[in-house]
């Protein structure tokens, strides 16, 4: 059978993270009462206008700059027409013909085998960081045959992340999706959580043989983790091969991911392609940003945007703190991907490293081998980790002091996991799993096995 | 019958309380209701307004010029708790939440608002006759002057139905300064709209530079060309209000920065050190004879008093009403999409599906010149058509601007022309074309200023042959307001134009004069 080549391009929309809205003063929140949220602007009542909210700005120069892009000192905004229940004014305010930022990249790491022994970096272009308007909510009510419609997430701050379809499958989609998320709670700029739908995917996919043009692509929406990004990536790869080599051809067309059936499916028809009559927003001005080289002397800096400002506040990426942690705790590579990837996880690993003897590359052991395999087995977070690092210290002092064994300690956490709040010595002395270093001690319950079992003893002794 | 400074310092003086002052206008406004010039009057908010005026007053603490002074908004304008319909029936009983920026302005300053005025359904026509409240009358349909010129006409035709029309789309704000029920009132220019009605209603009508005065609160009809505008009975009250509204609004990102000073005008100015531009191409067709014969004696004005009057060339002019059609219906088409029913407004109860009910309310909401603005602008901005529509309008509209700019470096201060192209015509004789070729026709000297952004002002020149009022206009720099307003002070002060003599106005004074009589009797 011929060769396929999977093309996979992502399309990332990250809620910002700020106190009001992108064009208007309400607040951004999640779950709050339907419709509490809502100013004049957002529910698009006539006469009113967009104002430009600040923080969204350099949320999204922060986010260009880690992603390595270049950001455009003048950016425009655009009116993106549709008719739905979600959008009052009847258009979204986007940033179609010029946006903020572009021309950028994103490193992430992948695992050769499933064994995390062999890492391997690779890249993402990204093409462009635009912002724009999120939508409000459509509840479809079937029973009554009517739409509820909750405004509080219309006009919150979107950063729009447009990537190359760089990518070839579900593993790479996800690591880089991971990667992404991490810089953009690192930065701030977005809290990135899926599951709030602070951080929305939609896959672009398509197949094609070795040194043919791309082939016709479908869009996957509707997937609300990163690993139900990798499967349907996944799916949809295998669907279109299986699809064409039964002669069948490719519809560009949407379709959902069911996460239950673990299958994409056709979305229903938005009338086919829509033209979305793009205008230019001719309420707000183009938006011009400044470095070090072109603010004018006379400038109040509260007044605009630098983006040298912004760039020399940035925090340590991922990719720094990773690198720090592994020539800091002499860790591998892999072990600081864990570390960063499990949300507090380096923070405790620090805390224990901190209050223990035992070396760093010893420790990391007992919290990925050890203390994560014990949250991931009972659906736990660090934070509402039973075993706090403090314990877990304490522990680690035992069995660096040679007061215990190294599967005694493993019983002792077992214990502590139950949280009943006994100290590692307290369990150490009800178990009685004191090591015994008394040399008599030990040669007596030597001497006593030995005399128990004399038939072994002479086997062993005629071999 | 005098101008807001006139009355602000009667008001001081204590010679009328704001109380009169707004019952005054406020029974004018029901003896002259035939003019259909208000779609709503807020009897109850303003006499309460009045009433805080007067405390104001008495403590002799009034909060300035146009403190008690009654004035009237046209009906884009959102007020709070005042019914705003943009004389449509997609916001027929619509109670906006905001005042818009200027009106909140007039409002601090303790400006009493008597109502909102008639207009074309969103602003959009230049007769004021295509609203759903019906057509406002021209106050000068029933003046001493247009009366006595038409009784030698035939007798047979009724009064009733030679009425003129104010102009529009601020016809009622026109019609409402006009005939003295209040002494101010905003209006909004796009294309002509507030300088338009003014001609035609013999009152001064002031578009000022786009992005002067804020439109946070002006339902839009063309955003990068709505400015509000200002229509006053005289120059100097243009200078008021205009100083009262200028500057710069954080709501509105498309006004300008810079801190705004306001401005008294010199009484007398020395013309001579003036240029003054004809441009050519306002020599428009259908230009009446009259009104030509009328601009050339006002350049002759200047010229007698020692300005330099010059013929220039503004060429890209005949291309402004096309170029205007693409651009507006575009913006139109836009800012119309919020309509559907779902928030605000009238919702149809057509209710099988939501594209059945949007479809069914903005059949229902919006009359045929609205809808038919709507559809052009969609199918200029098809995708295949963009390039080839509105980029190229986009383009025009450049050079239009560009040619302002070329005639100002070149030495000119203020360009003169018509404002409109003959004096007001009947009702019955306007509603013969329809809506867009109306509006082809009259909007083409007021439109160029729109599209390039430049102030401009159209001041009462003088009566026609019929009786009715003519106007000319006064086209200036961008942010050179004071200057526009010195020149057109100076031109009205020379042509002196009469006052509206008006029926219910006089009965309405000898009522309460013989009021105040047997008053100082009892």
């Amino acid at each position: 059978l011929a060769s396929w080549v999977p093309v996979v391009g992502l399309e990332i929309h990250a809620q910002i993270s700020s106190n009001s809205k992108l064009f208007s003063g309400s607040q951004v929140q999640f779950a709050a009462p339907p419709n509490s949220l809502v100013s004049f602007f957002d529910a698009s009542l006539p006469g009113t206008l967009p104002v430009l909210n600040r923080r969204c700005v350099e949320a999204a120069v922060m986010t260009g700059l880690a992603l390595n892009c270049s950001i455009n000192k003048k950016s425009l905004f655009d009116r993106k027409h549709y008719f739905y229940a979600d959008l009052p004014a009847g258009y979204q305010i986007t940033q179609q013909r010029v946006p903020i930022a572009v021309n950028g990249s994103l490193s992430y790491s992948l695992c050769i085998d499933n064994k995390m022994s062999q890492m391997v970096t690779k890249t993402v272009r990204i093409k462009q960081i635009q912002l724009e308007q999120d939508s409000g909510k459509s509840l479809h009510d079937d029973t009554r045959s009517q739409t509820l419609v909750d405004l509080n997430r219309a006009g919150v701050g979107l950063m729009e992340v447009v990537m190359e379809p760089d990518l070839c499958c579900g593993e790479e989609a996800a690591a880089a999706i991971r990667e992404l998320q991490l810089i953009l709670q690192t930065l701030g700029s977005s809290q990135a959580v899926m599951a709030e739908g602070q951080l929305r995917v939609d896959a672009n996919v398509s197949v094609h043989h070795p040194g043919d043009p791309y082939g016709v692509r479908t869009e996957v929406k509707n997937i609300n983790s990163i690993r139900f990004l990798a499967k349907a990536v996944d799916y949809e790869i295998q669907r279109q091969i299986e699809e064409l080599e039964n002669g069948g051809t490719i519809l560009n067309e949407t379709r959902a991911f069911d996460s239950r059936l673990g299958c994409t499916v056709p979305m229903r028809d938005k009338e086919g392609k829509q033209d979305y009559r793009f205008i230019p927003e001719p309420n707000l001005p183009p938006l011009i940003l400044y470095d070090a080289k072109s603010l004018p002397a006379n400038m109040n800096h509260q007044q605009v945007v630098n983006i040298d400002w912004i760039r020399e506040r940035l925090p340590d990426l991922p990719s720094v703190k990773r690198a720090k942690l592994v020539e800091q705790y002499e860790i591998l590579p892999e072990h600081s991907f864990t570390l960063l990837n499990e949300e507090g996880l380096t923070e405790f690993f620090e805390n224990v490293v901190k209050q223990t003897q035992m070396k760093p590359r010893k420790v990391i052991g007992w919290i990925l081998n050890d203390l994560l395999s014990y949250l991931k087995q009972h659906s736990l977070t660090v934070k509402e980790s039973p075993v706090s690092s403090f314990l877990l210290a304490d522990l680690l002092n035992l069995l660096e002091k040679k007061e215990i064994s190294a599967a005694a300690a493993k019983q002792v956490l077992a214990e502590l996991w139950k949280g009943e709040g006994k100290t590692p010595l307290e369990i150490v002395k009800e178990k009685k799993l004191e090591l015994i270093q008394d040399q008599k001690e030990l040669e007596q319950i030597c001497q006593l096995v030995i005399d128990g079992h004399e038939n072994e003893v002479i086997m062993m002794a005629l071999r | 019958e005098g101008g807001v400074l006139q009355v602000s310092a009667a008001l001081k003086e204590g010679q009328v309380t704001p109380t009169q002052l707004c019952q005054r206008c406020l029974a004018l406004i029901r003896s002259t209701k035939f003019l259909n010039a208000y779609i709503t009057v807020a009897e109850e908010t303003a006499l309460k307004q009045a009433e805080e005026s007067e405390k104001r007053y008495r403590r002799g603490q009034p909060l300035g010029v146009l403190d008690g002074i009654p004035i009237s908004v046209k009906d884009n304008f959102n007020t709070a708790g005042i019914e705003t319909t943009c004389a449509s029936n997609m916001l027929k009983g619509y109670i906006s939440p905001y005042n818009a920026t200027v009106v909140q302005k007039l409002l601090d300053q303790g400006a009493v608002l008597l109502g909102k005025t008639n207009l074309d359904e969103f602003a959009m026509g230049s007769g004021s006759t295509d609203g759903v409240f019906g057509p406002v009358r021209n106050p000068w349909s029933y003046s001493r002057q247009y009366k006595e010129k038409s009784a030698s006409k035939s007798h047979s035709e009724d009064e009733e139905s030679n009425w003129v029309i104010t102009g529009g789309s601020s016809g009622g704000s026109a019609a409402a300064v006009s005939s003295f029920t209040c002494f101010a009132a905003l209006g909004s220019d796009t294309g002509g709209s507030t300088r338009n009605p003014a001609a035609h209603c013999g009152v001064v009508g002031l578009k000022p530079t786009y992005g002067l005065i804020s439109r946070h609160g002006l339902i839009p009809l063309v955003n990068s060309m709505d400015v509000p505008g200002i229509l006053t009975r005289c120059v100097d009250d243009a200078a008021v209000v205009l100083g009262l509204l200028a500057g710069h609004d954080p709501k509105d990102s498309t006004t300008i920065q810079d801190t705004f000073e306001p401005f008294e005008l010199p009484d007398f100015t020395d013309v001579s050190k003036l240029t003054i531009g004809i441009p050519k191409e306002y020599h428009a067709p259908g230009l009446s004879g009259e009104i030509l014969a009328l601009w050339s004696k006002a350049a002759d004005l200047f010229k007698n008093a020692g300005a330099k009057v010059i013929e220039v060339s503004l060429p890209h002019t005949r291309y402004s009403i096309v170029c205007y059609h693409v651009l507006c219906t575009a913006e139109v088409a836009s800012n119309m999409a919020r309509f559907d029913g779902l928030e605000y407004g009238h919702r149809s109860d057509m209710n099988e599906s939501t594209e059945s009910m949007y479809a069914a309310t903005r059949r229902e909401g919006f009359n045929d010149v609205v809808r038919g603005r709507i559809l052009s602008g969609n199918y200029f901005l098809l995708k295949q058509n963009y390039e080839n529509y509105f980029i190229k309008a986009q383009k025009v509209r450049r050079l239009i601007a560009s040619d302002f700019v070329k005639v100002f470096r070149s030495g000119v201060d203020i360009l003169l022309t018509p404002t409109t192209l003959s004096d007001a015509v009947p009702y019955m004789e306007f509603i013969k074309e329809d809506n867009r070729t109306r509006s082809t026709q009259d909007d083409i000297l007021t439109q160029a200023a729109n599209m390039a952004g430049v102030p401009a002002i159209s001041v009462p020149a003088a009566l026609s042959e019929r009786g009715l009022p003519v106007g000319l206009q006064f086209i200036g720099r961008s942010l050179q307001e004071k200057q526009l307003l010195t020149v057109a002070k100076w031109f009205e002060k020379q042509v002196k134009f009469p006052m509206i003599q008006l029926e219910e106005v006089k009965r309405l004074d000898h009522d309460i004069l013989q009021h105040q009589k047997s008053a100082s009797f009892s």
